[in-house]
């Protein structure tokens, strides 16, 4: 299980963004964390994966465990081999490699073996990808990148996935695939956090929900019982995918980041 | 004829140098976005490792070339540590501020060491030369290039086909994912440095090989790296080599013709020719020759 108990964050020592937020994605499970833009979603995820040194981010209470050990003080690397992966916003290629390059990347900390295996793996679940192992990966169309942005971080063989918007910008179309394939990741033994504003397709596989606000868990109730919640219905689902996803596009992803100590 | 294959080849010999130390700069500057300027001082140090271990210690040249590269290697990866990670997050002007009081500390550590002696690195060359068509070659201009280009291209297969050259480009592209990834960014800024700095000492070597000695103040000759990642782009390996020949060249070329051909532009003339053609490329290609243009999503 892993855990997030009372977590407040800070950037740049002064601007709190996350005020005692506390959740659990159980082993096996599929958990949602919805919010509106700015509300700490993406927060939530860096302070899991030790990203927030990066950010000029830093935990000033609460505390992330994994299977009831402390994780907040390892390095982002040292997570990754504990068996958190994740997904990050924007998917975050990296577009000068080739495909390959960047499944082999993300398999960083695996064995030779373990390596072989999961490109056989992604290959198989991405056939797409299998077509252009060899291209850059700048060139791939947004769906096929997030799909490789998924693959590379299943190379790590992570038994936590964390997803950050994978359908921002994508085709509704793809949506419906990435759906379905997050169901299937799950279904292979990967418990996954999935960041979404697209409530619909989150609580349609999600087995719990989180809504953030301004970094506080406003609701925290299966996901069933938040698919029939007014609130939501009017503030997420009310909103269609794809209106969504063309104001999206828009937003700019921050700056170039650099890496702290 | 035989002038101008003279003069070729020892062009092409300095110019392997030129893009070692083009190469040095290159390797840290894509990883950490930081222009070294202590480049020339690591080379002038490796030239005084290489020439203990062969007059001090009495190793063959190979070994006492190895050995210190692999000093400086180790001595870069400390700087790294001690001195650059602790400037990570900070703007690269800051870094590279740090880098010119490195280069000041390690010259006054070097002339130290080397004291009022002449720096010799026991090297086979010496003044020896073959004739080939004709012209008379000096030997070491030969090794330089070919010794220049093996090390070069040793360092741009460990980049392209390791796994770890594979995670220091990562790092040199987008440090966040490459955490995200698990990879010891850290580790990778490090190893730049150790690598960069053996690229240099192994310039440092062959610079002082093939003379009768040098005196520290010969450091300054890796300034004319500046010139070749100018015209060969800041983040070009390929680049470098590239223009550190074409650089060595017309600089030898100048050498050897312009006192006959325009004499009115004074001695020693070659030995600003670089730095024309720096500044040539920077009016015309601010982004020199070879600089990678960005991959975007279409
Ligand atoms: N590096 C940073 N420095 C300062 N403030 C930051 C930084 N990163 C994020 N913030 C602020 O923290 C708040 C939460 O940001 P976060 O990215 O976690 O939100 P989010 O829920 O992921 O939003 P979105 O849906 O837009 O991705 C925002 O107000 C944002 O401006
Ligand atoms: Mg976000």
């Amino acid at each position: 299980m892993l855990t997030v108990e009372n977590l407040e964050v800070v950037y740049e020592d002064v601007i709190q963004v996350l005020k005692g937020v506390s959740l659990q994605v159980p082993e096996g499970s599929v958990v949602a964390l919805l919010g509106p833009n700015g509300a700490g979603k993406t927060t939530v995820l860096r302070a899991i994966t030790g990203l927030l040194d990066v950010h000029r981010g830093r935990v000033t209470k609460g505390r992330v465990s994994l299977d009831g050990q402390d994780i907040q003080s390892l390095q982002a690397p040292q997570i990754v081999q504990a068996g958190i992966g994740q997904v990050m916003e924007g998917r975050r290629i990296f577009r000068e490699f080739t495909v390959e390059e960047n499944l082999k990347a993300g398999g960083h900390t695996a064995s030779r073996a373990d390596i072989a295996e999961g490109l056989e793996r992604a290959y198989s679940m991405f056939p797409v990808l299998a077509e252009r192992r060899k291209q850059t990966a700048g060139y791939l169309s947004g769906g096929e990148q997030q799909m490789l942005a998924i693959g590379r971080a299943l190379m790590s063989k992570p038994r936590y996935l964390l997803l950050d918007e994978p359908s921002l910008g994508v085709a509704p179309k793809i949506v419906q695939q990435l759906r379905d394939l997050i169901v299937q990741i799950n279904a292979d033994g990967t418990s996954v956090l999935l960041v979404e504003q697209n409530a619909t397709m989150a609580l349609s596989i999600a087995t719990h929900g989180y809504v953030l606000e301004t970094g506080r868990v406003v609701m925290d109730k299966p996901a069933d019982e938040l698919r029939d919640d007014d609130d939501i219905r009017e503030f997420y689902l009310g909103l269609r995918g794809d209106e969504r996803g063309s104001l999206r596009d828009v937003k700019q992803y921050r700056r170039r980041k650099r890496w702290l100590s | 004829m035989e002038d101008l294959i003279a003069s070729l080849v020892r062009g092409f010999g300095l110019g392997g140098l030129y893009a070692l130390l083009g190469v040095s700069f290159v390797i840290i500057y894509r990883a950490t976005g930081v222009i070294n300027f202590a480049t020339p001082a690591l080379m002038i140090l490796g030239a005084f490792f290489t020439g203990s271990f062969g007059n001090a210690v009495g190793l063959p040249f190979w070994l006492s070339v190895l050995l210190g590269m692999a000093v400086m290697a180790i001595i870069g990866m400390i700087i790294e540590r001690v001195a650059l990670r602790p400037m990570v997050g900070r703007p690269a002007f800051s870094a590279a501020t740090v880098t010119v009081g490195i280069f000041i500390i390690l010259l006054i550590v070097a002339g130290r060491l080397i004291g009022s002696e002449l720096l010799t690195v026991n090297d086979p060359f010496g003044l020896n030369t073959i004739d080939v068509l004709g012209a008379r070659l000096f030997t070491i201009d030969i090794a330089r290039l070919v010794i220049a280009l093996a090390a070069i291209a040793i360092v741009g297969l460990f980049l392209t086909r390791s796994r770890t050259g594979l995670a220091m480009r990562a790092t040199a592209f987008d440090q966040e994912t490459s955490l995200a990834q698990g990879i010891n960014v850290g580790r990778m800024f490090g190893l730049s440095w150790g690598i960069a700095a053996a690229m240099a000492a192994l310039a440092g070597a062959l610079l002082t090989a093939g003379s009768s000695g040098v005196e520290t103040t010969i450091a300054l000759v890796a300034l004319k790296a500046l010139p070749v990642i100018i015209l060969g782009g800041l983040d070009s390996i390929k680049g470098s080599v590239i223009a550190g020949l074409i650089i060595g060249v017309a600089e030898s070329l100048t050498r050897t013709y312009q006192p006959e051909f325009a004499p009115w532009l004074g001695a020693n003339f070659d030995v600003i020719v670089p730095y024309i053609i720096m500044i040539i490329v920077l009016m015309i290609r601010p982004y020199g020759l070879f600089g990678t243009k960005e991959v975007v999503r279409v």
